[in-house]
């Protein structure tokens, strides 16, 4: 048997276009037009006021460590990559989302909570990832 | 309350052993604590009406293999507290006359995985789509996700995470069914094999075969029948659900669902924290007790780490909790919940191994999934 491959995505219609902005370089949420709230995960409604008037704008790929752990166990297709970091990060509009930091160490002193990261795109399946690395480090 | 709507549970048992069981299926686990709860209740399945459980197998299938015609069926599948869920459930459909007696059944081979359920997700799940493709591995890696922000924003220690282990330990060390019996320091529990960092090996719960199930009926049915052991009461429960993904929770700090099914709970059973007497709260890793500790209001924010350090959960303490070892250290099938409810109803009756003195009111706190949906059940000695 082969060894696994990494878990790829399957865009459903909904989420569709977060995964074609993530093929463009640009991470794209929803916006509440009626509330101005934003939303993550892409879904049909607004789960604060109910709308049904979500728009897709822009984020501007940064981010900051809200919280993580370092894994010493490889999930399917990771065993190159232990020990690896599996983050959940937030984005300036106040939405998270689980993702993995790249050109860093996985060592906690390097991963003080709150540093500022910037996203960058990995191909994967038919899709981009969305990853994050430090925001200072070279592009 | 009348004893036509005070509910007791009059049956409860687990399976013969726990651990590494391959010579027992996944129905057969169910169908072995079944049969020693009904056993317990003096019962047999034509005392039967009513069949609550998780899949796999699900409430069909465990009242065709007992041979019960029921009226009502639960399936509600909410992980691991599914079963306080269906406790709450099987109460008010015997306050509705839809059931008499209600049997909830729990059998998982977590370990040997003989005819359980397999982990795979859709790549079109929202799970698929926004948490699998970063190689997380199962709950190690997703339910730990939360705890740095939380040590982090309330002061609390990797050594205070490190007590909640140790804590436990002592009681399990009193428990001879308990799988992991020797006592450890805060050093043992650090130095163990790093898991998921901060998570070293003995912060997360054991992995193991089993089951237990409950028989839920009236005290008016219960006295009726002349039952010899001390009835359980139920004084009050609650539920709530959170988000179906850990990292969509609103606040990674706190699970609302823990907080808003003991509010609930506490306000139906009449009770405040100092009529609870032993405590069991869901222990899939170090940091959920710590979690529920605050959520349900027994201390105050950031002072669960402390608290647990001080020896008020450990054998002594004022607030005895996890007594059975927890997931950690006696048990952990999977869904554990079960157990956790198994504890409270030993140590109400007096039949615990490490029994606490004087166990008028137990309190239980369930989680299910990756502080995903969240129950509570206030047990009690006398009915309300």
């Amino acid at each position: 048997m082969p060894p696994p491959t990494k878990p790829a995505p399957v865009p459903t219609p909904e989420t569709l276009p977060f995964w074609e902005g993530c093929a463009a370089g640009e991470l794209r949420i929803q916006r509440c037009t009626s509330c101005g709230k934003h939303v993550f995960y892409p879904r049909p409604a607004c789960p604060h006021c109910y709308s049904t008037d979500l728009e897709w704008v822009v984020s501007d790929g940064t981010a900051t460590l809200h919280s993580y752990v370092i894994s010493h166990r490889a999930g399917p297709g990771f065993a190159e990559e232990v020990p690896y970091v599996i983050a959940i990060v937030e984005l300036p509009e106040g939405v998270r989302m689980m993702t993995n930091l790249v050109q860093v160490e996985a060592d906690p002193e390097q991963l003080p909570l709150d540093m500022p990261l910037r996203v960058v795109f990995e191909p994967r399946g038919d899709v981009h990832l969305p990853l994050f690395a430090p925001a200072g480090s070279a592009a | 309350m009348s004893a036509k709507d005070d509910i007791v549970i009059i049956g409860a048992a687990e399976t013969d052993q726990l651990g590494k069981l391959p010579h027992l299926s996944t129905l057969s686990l169910h169908l072995e604590g079944a049969r020693n709860a009904l056993a317990d209740a003096g019962m047999t399945p034509a005392d039967i009406d009513g069949i609550a459980t998780v899949q796999t197998p699900g409430p069909v299938s465990i009242a065709h293999a007992l041979g019960v015609e029921a009226t009502w069926l639960d399936g509600t599948g909410v992980g691991g507290t599914s079963f306080l869920f269906h406790v709450r459930h099987a109460a008010a459909a015997i306050r509705a006359g839809l059931a008499g007696t209600v049997l909830i059944t729990h059998g998982e081979s977590g370990r040997s995985r003989v005819d359980a359920p397999g982990w795979g997700r859709s790549p079109q799940s929202l799970n698929g789509q926004f948490e699998a493709p970063y190689g997380v591995f199962g709950p190690p890696t997703a339910f730990t996700l939360t705890a740095l922000r939380y040590m982090k924003d309330t002061g609390t220690t990797l050594e205070q995470l490190a007590e909640v282990a140790v804590a436990q330990r002592r009681w399990a060390n009193k428990n001879p069914r308990a799988l992991m019996q020797d006592l450890v320091t805060v050093d043992d529990v650090l130095n163990s094999k790093m898991i998921a960092w901060p998570f070293t090996l003995l912060m997360c719960c054991l992995v193991t075969d089993g089951g237990g199930s409950l028989v839920v009926t009236t005290r008016e049915k219960a006295e009726a029948r002349g039952y010899d052991k001390p009835l359980v009461h139920l004084l009050g429960a609650g539920e709530a659900a959170d988000s179906p993904m850990v990292s969509q929770m609103p606040d990674l700090t706190s699970f609302g669902a823990f907080k808003r099914s003991s509010a609930a709970a506490f306000a139906e059973a009449g009770i405040t924290h100092s009529d609870v007497d032993h405590l069991m709260i869901y222990d899939a890793f170090a940091h959920v007790p710590i979690y529920g500790l605050e959520d349900a209001g027994f201390v105050g924010r950031g002072e669960a780490g402390a608290f647990v350090a001080e020896g008020n959960t450990s054998p002594g303490g004022k607030l005895p909790m996890n007594t059975n070892g927890g997931g950690m250290s006696y048990t952990h099938t999977g869904m554990y919940g079960m157990f956790a409810i198994q504890e409270a109803v030993r140590q109400v009756r007096g039949e615990a191994a490490a029994q606490v003195e004087g166990v008028e009111r137990s309190v239980v706190m369930g989680n299910g999934g990756m502080f995903m949906a969240g129950a509570t059940l206030v047990l009690g000695k006398s009915p309300r």
